[in-house]
């Protein structure tokens, strides 16, 4: 440990890159690819548990069956297989790069969310008491002043994936699907934000590690708790699954009618699409734990940290943080196969005329709620 | 024709308006059965679940009592087919699925199929074929599917495939009553 801490100083240009590198490999590539692949074979478990069905539980590795969940892997593996099929007519560049422009800026927003407590470098083995390591890593890829708005500028690109996607196929359906999406994403955007300013009112911060920070390990304490905080939790839920594209948003795929912007792509470039999908849902419960819930804390953290080695403290919070992360994924699933679908027209509606000015009037009660209540 | 134009009236009531308890209550129902369905599932008390599927392969359903299956011909009880070449079932049969060419049998019998096969492709399991039989010598009770082949002639069953499923009947060959005969005779 010591010969790592003298050929990489604290601070220096080489231990920010290692730093940076290892927490996007762990956070980005193993983290969320791995639950994302996983929430893939839950959506169906899930579904079917609430359908009174089985769901999928036949994959398995030899005779270790894990209730099926290895299903996730036979489908990349059926994915890889597949014929990779461009239509004729179809825009070659575009129509290679939507499935990436779908994916990438969902896994490049989540770099702000902090998924653990700060380690302690060079001290992982010591007890280190909160407040007094000289050397804190904080467990989050980038430590944005701007955070939740680099969150909001990045994942507005995805629209992009969409509409291109609609447009590069030479499909009606596809187009239509892509227009769909842009209209959807664009107008709960605006709302996503709006619900967000009301808890960057409160908060005093845009930074998602000092929001965990200021919330503490009380749970009374977190950014659920309060009358604006509570309007603000149910504006941005409900516009983050809108912005994920699923029921009972998801005008722009609607299965039966369209199939949506992705009717043209088979394979992984399919593939992509719908792993962009799931990863949105993680990022938004990410963001949503983040903001609302604490994110990696929880009560008797404080007095946990000064009683254990500094290491397992923190694999004590990711674990905690991914739990936490994992039941509001859960949650969205339970939305997704528990409501229908909304028309297009209530869709702008609900989006336009009631979430809207609900959610800048809660700007306003939040203003006054710092106001009287205090932050 | 005058268009009538007849106006459908939301949902009304706050709860119903606002969507959000009708939401939560909705989440409710479906969370339960979420619930009530995987614990039940983890500790391996599928039964007790609300989930009606069957896992088939290794779990199947009991077929009922009078289930028309795949056909079996039964046996004497020296293991000889028991069919004596009536041509009852050939002649009921409305798909004319079963073929029966008749030869001389040793003994008592006289009659016995040389060839007795039945298309289990042609047949629409009826039935009548059973109902007709007089000597209980076809059946229909073996509860088994119509194979699936890959050549069409793997369909049509033989004697000795229909045999094969067959069991000693339990009926007296020849029907119930001999007996009347021999207070003739005395």
């Amino acid at each position: 440990m010591n010969f790592v801490a003298e050929l990489l100083p604290y601070g220096s240009a080489g231990f920010t890159a290692v730093a940076a590198l290892a927490k996007s490999v762990f956070f980005i590539l193993i983290f969320v690819m791995l639950l994302a692949g996983i929430l893939t074979w839950m959506e169906r478990r899930q579904s079917a548990m609430m359908q009174d069905r089985v769901g999928p539980n036949r994959a398995n590795i030899g005779p270790l069956k894990f209730w099926g969940i290895t299903h996730f892997l036979a489908d990349a593996l059926k994915m890889i297989f597949k014929e990779d099929f461009v239509p004729p007519k179809a825009n070659k560049v575009l129509f290679a790069l939507a499935p990436m422009l779908a994916l990438a800026p969902v896994l490049i927003a989540s770099a702000i969310i902090p998924f653990g407590a700060p380690l302690c470098y060079g001290r992982l083995t010591e007890v280190v008491a909160p407040g007094t390591c000289a050397a804190p890593v904080d467990l989050q890829i980038a430590h944005l002043d701007a955070g939740l708005l680099f969150y909001f500028a990045i994942a507005s690109l995805a629209v992009y994936g969409a509409a291109l996607a609609g447009w590069a196929s030479h499909n009606k359906w596809a187009l239509m699907g892509g227009m769909r999406a842009s209209s959807q994403m664009m107008s709960y955007e605006v709302t996503m934000g709006m619900a967000v300013m009301a808890m960057f009112l409160i908060y005093g911060t845009l930074e998602p590690g000092a929001m965990v920070n200021l919330q503490g390990d009380n749970p009374l304490h977190w950014g659920i708790v309060g009358l604006p905080q509570v309007i603000a939790f149910v504006l941005f839920l409900t516009s983050a699954i809108a912005e994920s594209k699923r029921t009972p948003f998801d005008i722009p795929e609607g299965e039966s009618e369209i199939i949506g912007y992705f009717v043209e792509y088979s394979g992984m470039r399919f593939g992509m699409f719908y792993l962009g999908e799931f990863v949105e849902i993680i990022t938004s419960s990410a963001l949503v734990i983040t903001v609302f819930f604490g994110g990696w804390r929880f009560p008797g953290a404080e007095a946990l940290a000064a009683s254990l080695p500094n290491i397992l403290f923190v694999l004590i919070s990711f674990a905690v943080w991914a739990l936490k992360v994992f039941l509001f994924c859960s949650f969205q699933l339970l939305i997704r196969w528990s409501l229908p679908r909304l028309r297009a027209d209530q869709l702008l509606r609900l989006g336009w005329q009631r979430l809207l000015p609900i959610s800048l009037a809660n700007v306003v009660v939040a203003a006054v709620w710092v106001l009287l209540v205090g932050k | 024709m005058a268009t009538t134009i007849k106006t459908v009236e939301r949902p009304a009531g706050f709860r119903r308006k606002t969507y959000l308890l009708a939401i939560l209550e909705g989440l409710w129902v479906t969370f339960r059965h979420l619930m009530n369905n995987w614990v039940g599932n983890v500790l391996g008390r599928r039964a007790k679940t609300d989930i009606a599927t069957l896992s088939y392969p290794e779990e199947k359903k009991a077929y009922p009592e009078r289930n028309r299956g795949l056909h079996r011909l039964m046996k004497r009880e020296n293991g000889e087919v028991r069919c004596v070449a009536c041509m009852m079932c050939p002649t009921v049969c409305p798909a004319h699925c079963i073929t029966i060419v008749p030869e001389d049998a040793p003994g008592s019998i006289e009659k016995r199929p040389r060839i007795f096969e039945i298309d289990e492709l042609r047949c629409v399991v009826c039935g009548l074929c059973v109902e007709a039989c007089p000597c209980d010598a076809i059946r229909m009770d073996t509860k088994v599917h119509a194979l699936p082949t890959i050549r069409r002639a793997d369909a049509i069953l033989d004697k000795e495939a229909l045999l094969s499923r067959g069991e000693t009947s339990t009926a007296t060959q020849g029907g119930v009553g001999a007996f009347w005969r021999e207070k003739v005779k005395s």
